[in-house]
């Protein structure tokens, strides 16, 4: 608690501006998705044979995995506030639509019959007795969508959007819980608060609502437009970095600390940032050195020439107790280490990320080649489970050390992959839920375990301390266990398009200043 | 004036209403009456154009149905639906004063036709103008329904079972109330129901259907008097001798009834009016303990015991 109190003190001024795009994103897509999928329910209520069609498509565009959904938006709408608000648009469409259609045809037939019988025309039937009487089903539609859409615009902060998911995946990434709450706790309140208003206004009736609709549609425009209040132009590199990297202190600060640099970054999701920058949406993005799509998008890794990224060797990081209670599959393990260097693991992660080959596929053919292959023993003992965070050189890695205990020993392996961020996959080996997961040397030390500065200083540069101090601190404070390097050292890397790196003749980080 | 010439209405291969035609002029009120699925409804919804019929025509005060502004033409024929159907959202005098309101009337005199219609139909403006239709009880929204159908004075009415979904004692009340609107007066109704007896007191003519097909239609006195087709006679049996002493009145026997009776003075008499049934008559004088019935007509007076109205009625049932 005290350390939300902190951290809300301390970003002040960043936390209004995220609120501002927060509220910005959610009407301004709620008042577009408004004024297209009411008379859209309008019209398929007065043309049945219609209704179908309609609320399919609608139905269909809500079941798109809102991720995803972003992904086919950047070469279409680049990133940024347009294809955040397309796809809070394309969320609040169903809410609305069904709710006017529902509305409408839930008028008791009586009352329609009634209406026509004595005299009334279709429109004036629709404005003076359907209207008024879905009234309360549309708006409750309104407010199912601006809850909604509350909850997705966090996704915006994967797009360089901002709004309150900048903390929240920030948090996440960061292992900081009061981060995390910042960006929660208003999201809900807003939330909430807007879903009462609505309520609120709901009751005010119809003539209130009718005398008052000048100063409505002004409110309305006035939050619509809230998102583009804090702008502010910024010069520099337009870098496009995931939430981890632009907080954690071996990331973006210390790039732009090291290199007395400047970027004009925009908030991106990992899986996203790829695309933006092949697209041209960002110039500098902050990828793995060991990723696939490194060659898949044709980018240029710029040399880290003041050795600013600490080192981030792999290994798997089990539970306490695990190594006393199976040294058989720690022993499989260690078959593994030093067996993997860096190229061969962009080219594993290669034929996951961009191929599209099952990552127990490339495991299995890697493992064979190399001769460690050995069939499932399909023993059925104790169950060991193997964790692991959600990106493609994760999933193989989960999937080599299965194989490897499968193969080696008469345990049973079940996987957790894809676990969300370090912090995730960190709770979980904490509590047990999962017996181990592949970790960096580097996110242990800097992210999990945030040693004084002069320490870091003195061992940053070195792997084998870096480790030594990892594995010590981790026995001493958590009672967890690293065990053998796999050999590749997937640090962070700066790329950028290849064709424009050499355009400009960037070949280091350090070309990027403007000396 | 209204008038059906052949219409004809099929859904799919069943048929509905089979080429019915009649005609109903103003003053006159036609029941529709039959048994569940006669295509009674059917018929009242062509007549004002929510059904369009698959052949033949309507005709209202002379002119075709086909081809006019039918939005127009509804607001100039009341319409009471089966379920009510009143708007929920609007007041009782916002929905009696629809009608007028589309037709552009002053707000003063819709206020004070819609007072007056209310008064007329037992639901004091004072207490019920401003109640929504859900603090109503069903008889109420009934009245409501009717009082919004003859807001704007149509000349024309129709009616789908009004007084439906009522209990038995409210459908008399309203249907008494029903028949003393002044408002009614000089108008062309169609009326559907099942209700015989409802339709015997309501109609000056009846039209039975079976089938979507006319089996009879005539004034009420010569359905039960006159021949009837073999559906209508089954379809009237059981409440015929009802009807039909209900039909029986004091003014039909005056020829057969004493100018005095001996030892019988006026004033100890009952006083009844002569359109009194034959049968009430003879009922209340029982109860009342009189010795005799008197009665006025055309200027003379009339006696009558329990024994002389007794007789009456079976010199009636043997003839």
């Amino acid at each position: 608690m005290m350390t939300l109190l902190a951290f809300l003190e301390d970003n002040r001024a960043k936390l209004g501006e995220q609120i501002l795009e927060h509220i910005g994103l959610t009407f301004f897509s709620l008042l577009l998705a408004a004024i297209i999928a009411i008379p859209s329910g309008i019209a398929i209520s007065q043309r049945p044979r219609l209704s179908a069609a309609v609320l399919g498509t609608a139905g269909v565009l809500q079941t798109i995995p809102s991720i995803a959904l972003l992904g086919f938006l950047i070469p279409i709408l680049g990133i940024g506030v347009k294809p955040a608000v397309f796809a809070l648009f394309l969320y609040a469409l169903l809410p609305i639509v069904r709710n006017t259609y529902t509305g409408i045809t839930g008028v008791p037939h009586p009352v329609k019959e009634a209406a026509t019988g004595i005299g009334l025309s279709p429109k004036q039937r629709l404005w003076q007795v359907e209207l008024p009487l879905a009234l309360p089903v549309i708006f409750a539609g309104l407010r199912t969508a601006t809850v909604i859409n509350v909850g997705v615009a966090t996704l915006a902060a994967y797009i360089g959007a901002g709004g309150l998911g900048e903390f929240i995946f920030g948090g996440i990434a960061l292992n900081n819980a009061a981060m995390i709450m910042a960006g929660a706790l208003p999201a809900a309140l807003l939330a909430i608060v807007f879903d009462q208003l609505l309520a609120l206004l709901q009751r005010l009736g119809r003539p209130t609502l009718h005398k008052q609709r000048w100063l409505l549609l002004l409110a309305l425009t006035v939050l619509s437009s809230a998102y583009f209040w804090p702008q502010a132009y910024q010069p520099g590199w337009k870098g496009g970095f995931p939430p981890e990297f632009a907080g954690r202190p071996d990331g973006l600060a210390k790039i732009t600390a090291a290199y007395e640099l400047d970027f004009n970054t925009t908030i991106l999701n990992n899986a996203l940032m790829y695309k933006a920058v092949a697209e041209g949406e960002v110039d500098v993005i902050s990828g793995y050195a060991t990723d696939g799509r490194v060659e898949a998008y044709d980018l240029a890794v710029l040399q880290d020439d003041r050795n600013a990224f600490p080192p981030y060797f792999c290994a798997p990081l089990a539970r306490a107790g695990f190594a006393e209670e199976y040294p058989e599959a720690v022993e499989a393990l260690q078959l593994l280490a030093g067996r993997i260097n860096d190229s061969l693991m962009t080219a594993l992660n290669y034929q996951v990320d961009i191929e599209g080959q099952p990552p127990e596929d490339v495991a299995g053919s890697y493992l064979k080649r190399a001769g460690l292959w050995r069939p499932d023993q399909q023993s059925g003992g104790p169950k060991v489970i193997i964790g692991s965070k959600i990106f493609g050189e994760q999933y193989i890695l989960a999937s080599l050390f299965s194989q490897l205990i499968n193969g080696y020993t008469n345990l049973d392996v079940d996987t957790r992959p894809g676990l969300g961020g370090t912090k995730i996959c960190f709770d979980a080996l904490l509590n047990g839920e999962i017996d181990l997961y592949p970790e960096y040397t580097g996110t242990g030390l800097q992210v999990l375990l945030s040693p004084p500065s002069d320490t870091l200083r003195e061992i940053l540069s070195d792997p084998v301390a870096v480790y030594g101090y990892v594995s010590r601190e981790f026995a001493r404070q958590y009672a967890l266990q690293w065990l053998s390097p796999i050999g590749f050292n997937n640090t962070y890397a700066l790329m950028m398009r290849r064709e424009q790196a050499e355009a400009l003749g960037i070949r280091r980080i350090s070309d990027l200043r403007e000396d | 004036m209204i008038e059906a010439r052949q219409l004809h209405k099929t859904f799919g291969t069943f048929t509905a209403v089979e080429r019915l035609s009649f005609r109903v002029l103003a003053g006159e009120s036609l029941m529709l009456i039959g048994p569940s699925g006669c295509g009674k409804t059917t018929t009242l919804k062509m007549l004002n154009g929510l059904i369009a019929p698959t052949s033949g025509e309507v005709w209202i005060e002379g002119q075709p149905l086909h081809g006019q502004d039918m939005v127009q033409l509804r607001r100039r024929m009341g319409y009471v639906i089966q379920d009510i159907g009143l708007f929920p959202h609007y007041s009782v005098a916002e929905n009696v004063g629809v009608v007028p309101r589309l037709l552009g009337w002053p707000s003063g005199k819709i206020k004070k036709r819609c007072a007056m219609l209310l008064e007329q139909l037992g639901l004091p403006p004072g207490a019920f103008a401003q109640k929504k239709p859900h603090e109503l009880s069903g008889g109420q929204q009934q009245r409501v329904g009717i009082a919004r159908a003859l807001a704007a004075d149509p000349p024309i009415i129709l009616m789908d079972e009004p007084f439906g979904a009522l209990d038995p004692l409210t459908r008399q009340q309203i249907r008494r109330d029903f028949r003393q609107l002044e408002a009614l007066r000089q108008k062309t109704v169609v009326m559907v129901t099942h209700d015989i007896e409802e339709a015997f007191e309501m109609g000056t003519h009846i039209a039975v259907l079976n089938q979507g097909r006319m089996a009879d239609l005539s004034a009420p006195e010569q359905l039960l008097q006159g021949p009837v087709s073999d559906f209508t006679a089954a379809f009237l049996e059981e409440k015929a001798p009802q009807l039909e002493f209900q039909a029986l009145r004091l003014e039909q026997f005056l020829s057969e009834l004493p100018r005095s009776l001996p030892g019988v003075k006026p004033e100890d008499c009952l006083q009844a009016p002569a359109s009194t049934p034959l049968l009430r008559a003879l009922h209340r004088l029982a109860k009342s303990g009189r010795p005799a019935l008197c009665l006025t007509a055309h200027e003379k007076r009339y006696f009558a015991t329990a024994d002389g109205l007794l007789r009456l009625f079976q010199n009636h049932l043997r003839s």
